[in-house]
């Protein structure tokens, strides 16, 4: 009897330990951002939806999944709902912000219909995939289109008592990244902050704990504009000193609570948390972060896809007067040709509505920027291009 | 003395809730008797004896020896069956590892070439949770004498009640509130700690913000808190009243009593209780990656409470998302392997300790 009793508990309590392990392993998960009603309970004003920024909308009925990039969930999740809005609910759009990664794997396995990522198509090999062929074979043998929608300005913010205005450039930001400036009176900060008193404080520095787009892209533009202070290989995974905290929240929430720290974040955790962000001098004077200044060093990116295909590479340095390079473009990643035609109908309603210019300049209220006008007039004629 | 034996077994037994009553510990027998029919022809020529022996009649069970047998397997398959995945996944990565799994503190599983080692994570994890042991066990005995011992029936049955309540908050909430308002509060604790104890590397002074293995550890303390409490509670409440009156009248104090009654009959319980609590603790996911801070890669070993740190669960939690490769994720669900056997070495120390204390009570 007691026996039976202790083996079922000596079972019981490998249950319980299985229990913890699978917990662990998917207590990540992160819920879809869902906008939108069911295809067939359209509201009644579904066809009075004309206004000025919706002029074509064709507002295609059906069922739309996209999945990837974090970095641009809000800003697809508030676009679906003026969409939607605009559309009266007769599409059913879903973005899951999974990550890139996860993103373009569903891409191309056929799980979703497009997806959203913070870097293109990759057409070498990695880890035996090369994303392209991938692409292409879900695309029914056609190529795959990046066309940039979502541009995230990065923030350098920062928490010193009585500095409210600090001009930072990529090499002095390199070397308080790297470990190499270790107090906030350091000559070359005070350098570049001349009539600003700076506390003799040490400076902890933040970085993303999680592999994270925009890690990776501040260390590009770091390694780019940083004139050789920033040697590591750019990546997802920070290599520089400091203390790691989880997600952009966790970051944000470690400047706000420490004393003379300094991190990167997407800028709507800077504004969100009311933090001090610094002005970046990239050789042409000190910028201060807004919109149109990150519209305008997008504007100067070169575009190395070729056709409708928009790939963007991004000018770090020696950027023009005005322009603030520190930002991440976030692609939506879709078929040219092949997806099923009634899922195509709405893939370009829905896109053409994200590129239009009312739609990019609603995005500054949520930290980002606008597509500046040339690249976007050129995303909407990729758009028009999809069949 | 086998009644309270069983009866202390019962409050052991970590699937059972401790909030339930322990009042019935012998499972009743079938009773033939209400299934007895009129006799039975059965052809054979006993001869008739007082005791009527009742055709049993066996559906009922096979069918319930079907279901718990099953039930039974089905466990079993399952942790083998996840065993084995876990293994097969992590196998591949660990084959291909260049650094020594068990010592290193790398961590390179992007590139080409595998690089990683557990015993960064190895060490965060068990400081934090016995810390966390350290500080809780000691409150919750006090807890439990409190009720069980000295509060009236007033003030008992609404403590206990809310310390369970503390069992129900999630752990991000704990998490959240770690980070944002306990951790800015011990603070000056860490900083006088780390000034007076400093030349001891377990005190040495760390970083400067809240994410430290000493707020996880404090607030690890507060969620294993309700697990310890219950379960001594449990035990302390089933002293046999013979043992209390006995030392009340040869006159013992009731501290007296405590120590030479109370304490001594749970004393296994209690370690068991905190075995438990402190499997808890090693696993614990949510709370740990929100509030402690990961070390930079390039910075040396620290083994200070007041330094930031990563523990099996809150790293693959943290990385979960870009699972993007096999061997990436291999080498996490490696590092989940070791968890897997900490935690079970815990249990099973728990156990081995709570069977040697019915053994000498």
């Amino acid at each position: 009897m007691s026996m039976n009793r202790r083996a079922a508990s000596r079972l019981s309590s490998v249950a319980a330990v299985l229990a913890i392990g699978t917990l662990g392993l998917t207590a990540c998960g992160s819920d879809p951002v869902t906008a939108g009603a069911e295809p067939g309970a359209a509201g009644g004003s579904g066809s009075a939806g004309g206004s000025a920024s919706a002029s074509d909308l064709t507002c295609a009925e059906g069922k739309l999944t996209a999945e990837g990039s974090s970095a641009q969930a809000n800003a697809i999740s508030e676009v679906i709902s003026q969409y939607n809005a605009e559309c009266g609910d007769k599409a059913s759009i879903e973005y899951n912000p999974t990550g890139s990664g996860a993103g373009i794997k569903s891409f191309y396995n056929g799980l979703v219909d497009f997806a959203g990522s913070d870097s293109a198509l990759k057409s070498e090999e990695k880890d035996g995939v090369v994303e392209t062929e991938k692409a292409e074979q879900r695309c029914e043998g056609n190529p795959a289109w990046n066309l940039p929608m979502v541009v995230g300005p990065i923030a350098f913010a920062y928490n010193v008592d009585g500095v409210d205005k600090l001009v930072l450039n990529a090499e002095v930001l390199s070397q308080i990244f790297n470990g190499e400036i270790k107090t906030w009176n350091d000559p070359k900060i005070a350098k570049l902050n001349s009539g600003v008193t700076l506390p003799s404080e040490n400076i902890t520095v933040f970085f993303r704990s999680d592999e994270s787009g925009t890690t990776e892209n501040v260390t590009k533009f770091l390694a780019a504009a940083g004139e050789g202070a920033w040697t590591d290989e750019p990546g997802k995974s920070w290599t520089g000193t400091g203390e790691g905290k989880n997600k952009s929240s966790g970051v944000a929430e470690g400047v706000t609570n420490t004393k003379n720290s300094i991190s990167y974040m997407e800028w709507s955790y800077a504004s969100d948390n009311s933090l001090k962000i610094a002005q970046l001098d990239n050789g042409a004077g000190p910028v201060e972060l807004t919109g149109q200044a990150v519209a305008k060093a997008v504007s100067e990116a070169e575009i190395k896809g070729s056709g409708n295909d928009l790939t963007l590479e991004v000018k770090y340095a020696g950027t023009a007067e005005g322009a603030y390079p520190a930002l991440l473009v976030t692609y939506e990643i879709v078929c040219s040709k092949g997806l099923e035609a009634d899922k195509t109908a709405i893939v370009k309603d829905f896109l053409s509505f994200f590129a239009s210019a009312d739609t990019q300049a609603g995005l500054e209220e949520l930290g980002y920027a606008p597509l500046p006008d040339e690249l976007r007039s050129k995303v909407e004629t990729a758009v028009k291009a999809i069949q | 003395m086998s009644v309270t034996r069983t009866g202390n077994t019962e409050a052991l037994d970590p699937e059972q809730s401790p909030l339930e009553q322990h009042g019935d510990v012998s499972t009743p027998m079938p009773k033939l008797q209400v299934r007895s029919r009129p006799t039975v022809a059965t052809g054979t020529s006993e001869p008739r004896t007082g005791v009527r022996l009742a055709k049993i009649r066996r559906t009922g069970d096979r069918v319930f020896f079907g279901m718990s047998t099953g039930s039974g397997v089905l466990i079993v398959l399952l942790v083998v069956f996840v065993g084995v995945f876990l293994l097969a996944l992590a196998l591949p990565s660990l084959l291909a590892n260049q650094a020594n799994f068990l010592t290193s503190r790398e961590w390179t599983v992007s590139g080409s070439e595998l690089r990683f080692g557990i015993a960064g994570l190895l060490w965060t994890t068990v400081l934090s949770s016995v810390v966390a042991m350290a500080i809780a066990v000691p409150i919750a005995i006090g807890v439990a004498l409190f009720i069980t011992q000295y509060a009236p029936r007033r003030v008992a049955g609404p403590l206990a009640f809310t310390v369970d309540l503390l069992a129900a908050v999630p752990s991000i909430i704990f998490g959240l509130w770690g980070i944002a308002v306990l951790g800015p509060l011990l603070v000056p604790t860490s900083d006088w700690l780390s000034s007076r104890l400093g030349f001891i590397p377990i005190f040495a002074p760390g970083i400067r913000s809240p994410g430290t293995v000493f707020v996880v550890s404090v607030v690890l303390a507060i969620m294993i808190l309700p697990i310890v409490t219950a379960i001594s509670r449990d035990v302390f409440t089933q002293t046999p009243r013979d043992h209390v009156e006995a030392a009340l009248s040869l006159g013992a104090t009731r501290w007296e009593m405590i120590r030479t009654a109370v304490l001594p009959y749970g004393r296994s319980g209690v370690i068991s209780a905190s075995m438990l609590g402190l499997g808890r603790a090693l696993g614990e996911t949510v709370a740990v990656m929100i509030i402690l801070s990961k070390p930079a890669d390039n910075s040396g070993f620290a083994p200070s409470l007041f330094a930031g740190g990563e523990t099996f669960a809150s790293k693959i939690a943290n990385n979960a998302a870009e699972f993007d490769t096999p061997s990436k994720t291999g080498a996490f669900i490696a590092s989940g392997l070791v968890l897997f056997i900490v935690t079970f070495a815990v249990n099973a120390v728990a156990r081995i300790i709570s069977d040697r204390g019915h053994a000498r009570s």
